[in-house]
């Protein structure tokens, strides 16, 4: 295969990282809507955990990211 | 809308990427704007310096200003340097307790920094300081260094039981320990690639998508700039996002040097 192909696959696949970001991030926010729901005297107490949760999980997707953007332009 | 005539731009200067595009990387290019040269280094005074430059220039005017009458009501001014002083007072003493608050000068100019340069980067023709990977590391590596010296100054060489967890069986610590060491190891690299990756992804993308309303022109344009604008405002708040994450993951790791994880 061309080396330039595989580059461009391999960043492809890299960008798959995304799907656990979005797994992540949809449990955070999906969790935090049941729990705020049950109980929502408690929710604004918990606000800060979900802005931390959310920025830690879409951190995982972008780690990806630049997985993809090394094998792009670095190799 | 600003972002497209900033896109515009880049397709002036940086153009020839693939399909006509502009380069969407061209925004993060560094420029010497006063060659300088050091003891054979290159010292040139950078866009990137002159950015830095700027937000520290800016933090000092607005904090300096903003508490100059020190009136007892506050006015609206006033009132924003006490709200962002009580934010990351209240974020250091609920995460690393009272005797950390000797720490809060240094939380707060990072917190301040970081988000400054971070909202600087949304200002259309600026430039992100915060999407260069060496700048976020450096402040990674600095904060994780006085970390863990902290840590070896606090409790001298019983630090390193931070790194032996406790009530594991004896034949799992070996590998739990190598574990532990690797995982402090890459609290620098994690913290620095998160907020860098951040940026530098937003800014890419918002660069993207402004290059497709130019390109689909007049009539067919509408339906990214709408996008641009609802992602100008998540970028908005992803720069506001990751400056808290970066002082409140610099707290956790205040708190582990102080307290080794129990109180």
């Amino acid at each position: 295969m061309d080396p330039s192909a595989a580059k461009l696959i391999g960043a492809g696949l890299a960008s798959i990282a995304l799907v656990g970001a979005g797994i992540g991030i949809g449990t955070i926010f999906g969790n935090y809507l049941q729990g705020a729901l049950r109980n929502p005297s408690a929710a604004p107490s918990q606000f800060a955990n979900l802005l931390l949760g959310f920025a830690l999980a879409e951190a995982t997707g972008l780690f990806g990211l630049v997985v993809a953007l090394i094998i792009l332009f670095v190799f | 809308m600003i972002d497209a005539a900033y896109a515009a731009e880049g397709a002036e200067h940086g153009g020839g990427a693939a399909g006509g595009l502009p380069n969407p990387m061209h925004q993060f290019e560094i420029k010497r704007l006063i060659p300088f040269e050091l003891f054979g280094f290159d010292a040139s005074f950078t866009n990137s310096a002159l950015f830095m430059l700027i937000a520290a220039t800016l933090i000092t005017l607005f904090t300096v200003y903003a508490m100059h009458s020190r009136a007892l009501v506050p006015s609206r001014l006033q009132s924003v340097a006490e709200l962002s002083y009580q934010f990351i007072a209240n974020m250091v003493r609920d995460n690393v307790g009272t005797d950390g608050m000797k720490y809060f000068p240094f939380v707060f100019t990072l917190f301040m920094f970081v988000l400054t340069l971070n909202m600087l980067g949304m200002v259309p023709y600026s430039f992100t300081v915060t999407s260069h990977i060496i700048v976020t590391f450096a402040l990674a590596a600095f904060i994780f260094l006085g970390v863990t010296l902290i840590g070896f100054w606090k409790h001298g060489a019983k630090f390193l039981k931070f790194f032996v967890p406790e009530g594991v069986p004896i034949v799992m610590l070996p590998l739990l320990v190598v574990i532990e060491v690797i995982s402090y190891l890459t609290r620098p690299l994690s913290l620095s690639v998160r907020l860098f990756a951040n940026m530098m992804a937003g800014h890419t993308m918002l660069k993207v998508f402004g290059a497709f309303v130019v390109a689909l022109g007049f009539l067919g344009g509408w339906a990214p700039l709408a996008f641009m604008v609802a992602f100008t405002g998540l970028e908005i708040l992803v720069a506001f996002l990751q400056a808290y994450v970066f002082a409140i993951l610099t707290c956790i790791y205040l708190n582990d040097a102080l307290h080794m994880h129990h109180h």
